[in-house]
């Protein structure tokens, strides 16, 4: 078990690195630092000066790979390469434009993100794994089929929309909760309870009508047959065998996002004006703050990588049948 | 009228996507065993259904993708060269022309004879008060809109009303006609079959669904020359020609996105599971390298620095609606090298599976070559699941585009689309009165597309997929079933007999 656990972390170093060529390419060879500070002053009459001084006050006038003007191993440390893309590998993100640090930043920021996350994900699981097993209960009747065709519309709602329509009904006509905001430990609950019941809905009928599948799928397996054989009631066989064998690809279907969990959720932070990570980069990529991106897009590979990780191990605590060799 | 025509690069494309299609079309026509699956899914009610709504949608789609810039000026001085408008027009805005140009000052409501707002008028003795000014074009013809208003409304409703009803009876008489020649029955029998929904296609579920369209298209037509029926904006423009516009943005995104993906997805897909080994190593470890970068994050990274490159180079573009359109492809092209990993990875499992087949064994042994096995054996054989992917993909694409749109990183904000529409509108949530028309069109015109493809969606899963197929095969004989022994029987002993369990 250990063995296969150092190897699979061994296997995420290659994806890593990979990941951060993906993002210096984009951020640094695509553009040219020249071209940012360009943008980010303005198209039009900017002087050498300013760009020189732009790349200067964020550390982007060294050369991309390989500096010719030092000697022996500062070569390739006094690059832009290592110093900006490399030493995120040690978490190092340097500061953001506004002048904070963004390992600081992150870390004081995944609280808030997590206290909407986390609960949208525990509940969420609960709500659906319930409605579709009521769904597979009464298969095949009208409570079913009306099911999945109202699983079908709430897919085709945009997210946007129930973010939008649940403040509007909720916050603005019934007073029932704060429109948007955060306050410090209990205080945070009234500003987290309808951002939470919006990410259970909107992620509803995906959800649902995806649980409801791997449940038929289940019943059509022969230790179903065999345990109606048997004489069991059919609810006994539903939440007896069915319910306990389907969580296996429930579950590990589910394992891969809790990492990522982390990170929170863009829009919905930023329409509830949640100071997380979600919001955190939206206001990046509004601002056009390209330290914060690529620090948020090395920290979602490696949480996704973390998490196929925990998916592999949780395989083999939940189906005894799967070994990792 | 002289015009010069514009073909933008995204027009191209879905003239190549057209064709394409026909192309397909064509090819399934003349050989059986692929007509197969399509007669199921032109024996679903639902997915019939939703394919009338989409076909709907796409004339508009196509309506605005052939381009053209108007000439201005008059031509005849013979050596001076013709001018032509920068302005780069779209068959769709020809037509609606009224809606495009009839522009009001601010915000107003649906079907409104008066502005949104109070201003200050001054009438010409000198007195000043402070009113809601009559709309220059909404409701313009009436003398007296509080008393005329309802009932010019519902005059003219009736009217665009009853000519989509006159259309639908042609139709319907012609479908009738159709049916009867194809069935060899009389024509009033096949009327009465396509009523009790007894033909091999549900033609009934079509009719109810195009009558539904016919007569909001004609009520529409007929009202919107008189009023903005979706209200106006906050600079004054009509929010049923934006919803319009936002159409074919909406399908160029869902559907270039995959005409963008599908050449990796194919090419590399099918190599790692045909050769495997090293071939197989390299592009495992690409496609896992990047589906590990968080979707959204890589699509705002991407668009961040092309948004760099577009704005650092502005000589390239020589009308605003190129640059546009330029970047509309551009997020396409950046969306389907997000999106391949995940086709990539079931072609290449799908692969492994086929070439270990003993036909593809015995062609190895006759000596054909890789790639005309690839081609000839693999290819055919895989195209369901990219079918399947393909109107799979398309509803969620269409979402993103407004989630994108609102992160800052979509289309570009001259583009007019669904989520530059819902993200000029949702600020006026919080203005009191509320001004909600530009949203719920946005959203509405939104659901009607998203729904349609997802319902279609099912039906060529349904239809294509096996595995879909035999549980969903099962679902039905059972609710047959049971339908057939009582209507309203329990569920429970209906599971406990299901024979149908492999």
């Amino acid at each position: 078990m250990l063995n296969y656990i150092v190897r699979r972390v061994l296997y995420a170093v290659p994806i890593l690195i990979g990941v951060n060529l993906i993002t210096f390419t984009l951020f640094f060879v695509v553009n040219t630092p020249d071209d940012m500070a360009r943008m980010q002053l303005g198209i039009k009459r900017v002087t050498p000066e300013a760009i020189n001084k732009w790349k200067q006050e964020r550390g982007y006038d060294k050369p991309l790979m390989f500096n010719h003007a030092e000697d022996g191993l500062a070569k390739f440390t006094h690059t832009i390469f290592f110093e900006k893309s490399a030493a995120m590998f040690a978490f190092r993100f340097g500061p953001a434009d506004d002048g904070r640090d963004i390992a600081h930043e992150i870390r004081t920021r995944m609280v808030p993100s997590l206290a909407i996350a986390l609960p949208v994900f525990l509940l969420g699981l609960g709500v659906y794994i319930v409605f579709a097993l009521t769904m597979v209960f009464f298969r095949a009747t009208y409570v079913d089929f009306w099911g999945v065709v109202l699983c079908v519309a709430l897919m085709s709602i945009s997210s946007l929309f129930y973010i939008i329509g649940g403040q509007f009904l909720i916050s603005k006509l019934w007073h029932l909760v704060p429109i948007s905001g955060y306050g410090q430990g209990l205080d945070a609950g009234k500003f987290l309870i309808l951002p939470v019941i919006i990410g259970v809905i909107s992620g509803a009928g995906a959800n649902t009508r995806w649980y409801r599948t791997i449940f038929l799928e289940e019943m059509g397996k022969d230790y179903v047959r065999t345990a109606r054989a048997k004489g069991l009631p059919e609810s006994f066989v539903l939440f007896g065998h069915v319910l306990r064998n389907a969580m296996i690809p429930i579950l590990t279907g589910a394992v891969v996002v809790i990492p990522l969990l982390f990170l929170g959720s863009l829009i919905t932070e930023s329409f509830f004006g949640i100071p997380g990570l979600g919001s955190y980069t939206i206001d990046a990529i509004n601002s056009q703050d390209f330290a914060v991106v690529r620090a948020m897009v090395f920290l979602g590979s490696l949480l996704y990588i973390v998490g196929l990780i925990l998916t592999d191990i949780s395989y083999t605590l939940v189906d005894p049948r799967v070994r990792l060799e | 009228m002289a015009f010069k025509p514009v073909v933008l690069w995204t027009d191209a494309l879905i003239y190549l996507l057209v064709a394409v299609v026909l192309l397909f079309v064509w090819h399934v026509r003349r050989n059986q065993h692929l007509l197969v699956p399509w007669r199921r899914v032109s024996h679903s009610a639902s997915g019939m259904a939703a394919l009338t709504v989409l076909m709907f949608f796409i004339i508009i789609g196509l309506l605005d993708t052939v381009h053209l810039r108007p000439a201005v000026g008059n031509a005849n001085d013979g050596a001076r060269e013709q001018a032509y408008s920068v302005e780069v027009l779209s068959l769709l805005d020809l037509i609606a022309t009224p809606l495009r140009v009839r522009v009001e000052k601010t915000y107003s409501a649906p079907f409104a004879a008066h502005l949104y707002a109070r201003e200050t008028v001054e009438f010409p003795d000198g007195r000043q008060t402070r009113e809601f000014p009559r709309l220059k074009f909404g409701g313009a013809h009436l003398q007296d809109p509080e008393a005329q208003l309802i009932t010019d409304v519902a005059l003219r409703a009736g009217a665009g009303g009853g000519l989509g009803l006159l259309v639908w009876s042609l139709l319907l008489i012609l479908l009738g006609a159709l049916v009867a020649r194809r069935s060899g029955e009389t024509f009033i029998s096949a009327l009465s079959a396509i009523r009790r929904g007894t033909t091999a296609i549900p033609w009934n579920a079509v009719a109810i669904v195009l009558l539904l369209i016919l007569l909001l298209c004609g009520a529409a037509l007929t009202l919107c020359g008189n009023y903005h029926i979706l209200g106006t904006d906050k600079v004054g423009q009509d929010v049923f020609y934006q919803s319009l516009k936002s159409i074919r943005t909406g399908l160029v995104i869902g559907t270039l996105t995959t005409l963008m993906m599908l050449p990796f997805a194919l090419l590399l897909g099918i190599t790692a599971g045909y050769f495997r080994g090293w071939i197989d190593d390299v592009i495992q470890y690409l496609y896992t390298t990047l589906s590990s970068i968080p979707g959204v994050l890589l699509i705002a990274a991407a668009v961040l620095m092309m948004q760099v490159y577009i704005e650092t180079r502005p000589e390239l573009f020589d009308t605003i609606a190129a640059r546009a359109d330029l970047r509309l492809l551009f997020l396409c092209i950046i969306l389907g090298v997000t999106s391949w990993t995940g086709l990539c990875r079931l072609l290449r499992g799908e692969t492994l599976k086929l070439r270990e087949m003993e036909y593809i064994q015995a062609a190895h042994a006759f000596g054909v070559s890789h790639w005309r096995i690839i081609s000839r054996h693999i290819l055919p054989n895989v195209m369901h699941i990219v079918l399947i992917t393909t109107v799979m993909d398309f509803s969620g694409l269409v979402l993103a585009e407004a989630v994108l749109s609102y992160v800052g990183v979509g289309v570009d904000p001259s583009t007019i689309s669904f989520g530059t529409m819902i993200n000029a509108a949702r600020m006026e949530m919080a203005r009191e009165p509320v001004v909600w028309w530009a949203l719920l069109a946005a959203f509405s015109f939104m659901f009607a597309l998203v729904l349609s493809a997802n319902l279609f969606a099912d039906a060529v899963q349904n239809a294509f997929d096996p595995r879909v197929r035999t549980l969903s095969a099962k679902i039905g004989t059972l609710r047959r079933k049971k339908l057939r022994k009582a209507p309203e029987g329990k569920a429970v002993s209906a599971g406990i007999e299901d024979p149908f369990s492999s």
